[in-house]
């Protein structure tokens, strides 16, 4: 192996990893909802899209930088979540599958049709004089947008992590999730804690969809792409597992970097898929998922 | 108490019939009413002015909404009904309105900057039989394939490419520096494969003073091409050849800044992107001293500075560029077929369109004819760096409007203001 390929591989990885944790954020909404409602979010791309819109409206409109419109879009995001749980999706909880799937793919019909209502079908994107810069350290170049906004999305993940294993209402939820009905004995309100669930699940999504809005442009058809990659994320991490998603994040950056230096750029998305088909062949629960047997 | 009207299963059916018939009714009388024989000659413009080809599909656009107005400024005795189409930047919806614009009465279609929605508009062109008008599209095969109905006023994928790399040589010439390494990065679109093949072919035959050390291929829709100009810098390739679109072009450069890769040119062997109105603006500083090797309008024609004129008081926001050049020429090809026919019957039209000869038009190069199979093959490249954000002719000296820059200053150069 030359020194000049070392380098190259060096980079890729570093990239992947920087892209992974922004996948990670995203994904972990994803699999916190499937973890405690045992709901598949299925419009769960459509609903980053939005946060990227939001983000994208509040530079073009207002000047503000997508790091300072995060926690904003995140605040909302919670907001629009837990009120969404509570009137629409909360009486669909414990019905059968395909209903809670034609449900959330109704809501993302809706989402994605109401971004292009507003916004049009074209491309936007902001421009900022970051998206130009980079790190170096030693022969390594660090994108300065992907660095910051994978050290963001650390810090979400770090501050979601402390949610749910230091305040009581996280705990709760952890009950609610390990046993449902041992719960609802102790006299949780598991209706209140899945619409909490749900919200801070949308606000992690929000906050993702605020994150790469710096990297990526953003289209109202951009959605379902995302949402199946979320799935392989947590697929191949484990559904329902945090560390999972953050992992499988992780991984799935990687693994698309290093492609597309090694094969081909343009059949990165291959080895993710081929990731996917290996892991559900020999280890169905995902790589940090827990086996159901 | 009123009761309330009820909603039965035979009045919804009946408003269901009604409806239908009165939404269907105007199409079949538009038809029969564009087959009499109307005064004006309608020209179905077909472009993609939405999705990811949306801004060069509208630069495209602008040049058609002022040809009117240019041509009285000329005083051709003309006047076309141009009715535009949006294409989405697809293929399928590409067809699907050529159709549409057909059963609507069209009697010329013109389009659509893509060779792939410019293919599926010309099989249907050639179903019907309604002439098309090519403004922009280089894959060779859109006039290879003996359609009877279609022309195209922009070179072939092989034609750009030669004449893009003859400027190569050119330009290396008069700065006295010649790169001894290229990367060509592409689209893999319609477009993008021509120019690849395109080049690979040509380019042992050229004898280029370059070698082409590796191709990178990426999709058009591409929202990241980090891993892309990784690989190309590490081929350490002295100059980088994009065959791009516009966002991508956006992306590359963008990347290339971050990853600190400062080739001796970034230089287009005949490709879009680089000189677009959008592309300058988002890049800044950093969009300056990229060259284009492409047709470019001729600054001395007295119709391009009509065409500034018209663009620039319609539009004074927005940049004249070949795509609205071309779609110009498209209409004025038009309307002269229209001229030279006296009839809006198709055949009469494509016979016109045969015979075309413009001599007074706005692209550099000859006059605008068609050979046998409906190319035409007087259009000559130029070498288009942008300098102060503005794309500015270098190449042929002839036409020069500023002197070339080459090699291109690095990124932090102060030259970049």
């Amino acid at each position: 192996m030359t020194a000049d390929f070392a380098l190259s591989l060096a980079q890729a990885v570093t990239k992947g990893l920087l892209t992974g944790m922004v996948y990670g954020l995203m994904a972990l909404g994803l699999s916190v909802i499937f973890g405690v409602m045992r709901v598949v979010n299925f419009a769960h791309g459509e609903i980053m899209v939005v946060g990227m819109y939001l983000a994208w409206m509040a530079f073009e409109y207002l000047q503000i930088t997508p790091m300072l419109s995060l926690p904003a879009i995140a605040a909302l995001f919670f907001v629009l979540g837990y009120a969404l749980q509570r009137t629409v999706i909360s009486p669909f909880i414990g019905r059968p599958e395909h209903q809670q799937f034609l449900l959330l793919l109704a809501i993302a019909i809706l989402l994605v049709n109401g971004c292009l209502a507003i916004a049009g079908p074209d491309s936007r994107s902001i421009q900022m004089e970051s998206q130009f810069e980079s790190y170096q350290l030693g022969a390594l170049v660090f994108d300065a947008v992907r660095l910051h906004a994978a050290l963001a999305a650390v810090a979400i993940a770090g501050l979601l992590w402390l949610f749910f294993t230091r305040t009581r209402i996280g705990k709760s939820i952890r009950a609610a999730a390990d046993n449902n009905m041992g719960a609802l004995v102790v006299g949780l309100d598991v209706r209140r804690l899945y619409a909490f669930t749900f919200g801070v699940g949308a606000a992690c999504v929000g906050a993702a969809g605020a994150l790469m809005i710096t990297i990526i442009p953003v289209s109202p058809f951009l959605a379902a792409e995302y949402t199946l990659l979320a799935f392989v994320i947590v697929i191949v991490g484990g559904l329902g597992s945090m560390t999972g998603a953050l992992m499988g994040g992780l991984l799935i950056g990687v693994s698309e970097a290093v492609a597309g230096l090694l094969i081909q750029p343009s059949l990165k998305s291959m080895v993710s898929f081929g990731l996917l088909i290996l892991v559900l062949l020999l280890r169905p629960q995902g790589l940090f998922g827990k086996s159901s047997t | 108490m009123k009761e309330r009207p009820r909603l039965t299963r035979r009045g919804l059916g009946q408003a269901a019939a009604a409806g239908a018939a009165l939404i269907g009714a105007p199409l079949p009388l538009r038809h029969a009413f564009a087959q009499s024989g109307p005064a004006n000659l309608k020209v179905a413009l077909l472009l993609p002015t939405s999705g990811i080809q949306a801004l060069i599909g509208q630069a495209c656009r602008r040049g058609a909404d002022v040809a009117n107005d240019v041509m009285a400024d000329m005083k051709l005795p003309v006047r076309l009904e141009i009715v535009n189409y949006d294409t989405e930047s697809k293929p399928d919806v590409a067809r699907t309105q050529a159709e549409k614009a057909i059963d609507a009465g069209a009697h010329v279609l013109a389009g659509a900057f893509d060779s792939g929605q410019t293919i599926a508009i010309a099989q249907v062109a050639e179903q019907r039989g309604v002439p098309l008008i090519v403004n922009i599209a280089a894959a060779p095969q859109i006039t290879e394939q003996g359609y009877k109905f279609v022309v195209r006023n922009f070179p072939t994928a092989p034609m750009l490419i030669t004449g893009a790399l003859a400027l190569h040589k050119e330009i290396f010439k008069v700065s006295g520096t010649t790169p001894k390494t290229a990367v060509l990065m592409s689209v893999n679109d319609t477009f993008g494969t021509a120019m690849i093949n395109g080049i690979k072919a040509l380019f042992p035959r050229l004898d280029m003073p370059y070698e082409l050390v590796d191709t990178i291929s990426y999709d058009p829709a591409a929202k990241d091409l980090a891993v892309e100009v990784a690989k190309a810098k590490a081929t350490k390739a002295e100059m980088l050849m994009p065959v791009s679109r516009l966002n991508d072009a956006k992306l590359l450069v963008q990347e290339m800044v971050k990853q600190r890769w400062e080739p001796m040119a970034v230089m287009n062997p005949g490709a879009p992107g680089l000189y677009e109105q959008d592309f300058l603006k988002s890049m800044g500083k950093y969009g300056d001293f990229m060259i284009s090797n492409v047709p470019w309008l001729d600054p001395k024609s007295a119709m391009t500075q009509a065409l500034e004129k018209r663009h620039l008081a319609k539009y004074p926001n927005d940049q004249l560029d070949l795509n609205g050049g071309f779609t110009f020429e498209a209409m004025l090809i038009a309307a002269q077929a229209w001229m030279t026919a006296k009839s809006t019957k198709p055949g009469d039209l494509m016979e016109a369109l045969r015979k075309t000869k413009i001599d007074q038009h706005v692209m550099i190069g000859g006059p605008i004819q068609f050979d046998a199979k409906g190319q035409n093959v007087n259009i000559k490249a130029s070498a288009v760096e942008n300098l102060k954000r503005k794309p500015t002719v270098v190449m042929p000296l002839e036409s020069a409007a500023a002197p070339l820059v080459f090699p291109m200053p690095g990124w932090n150069d102060k030259r970049r203001t």
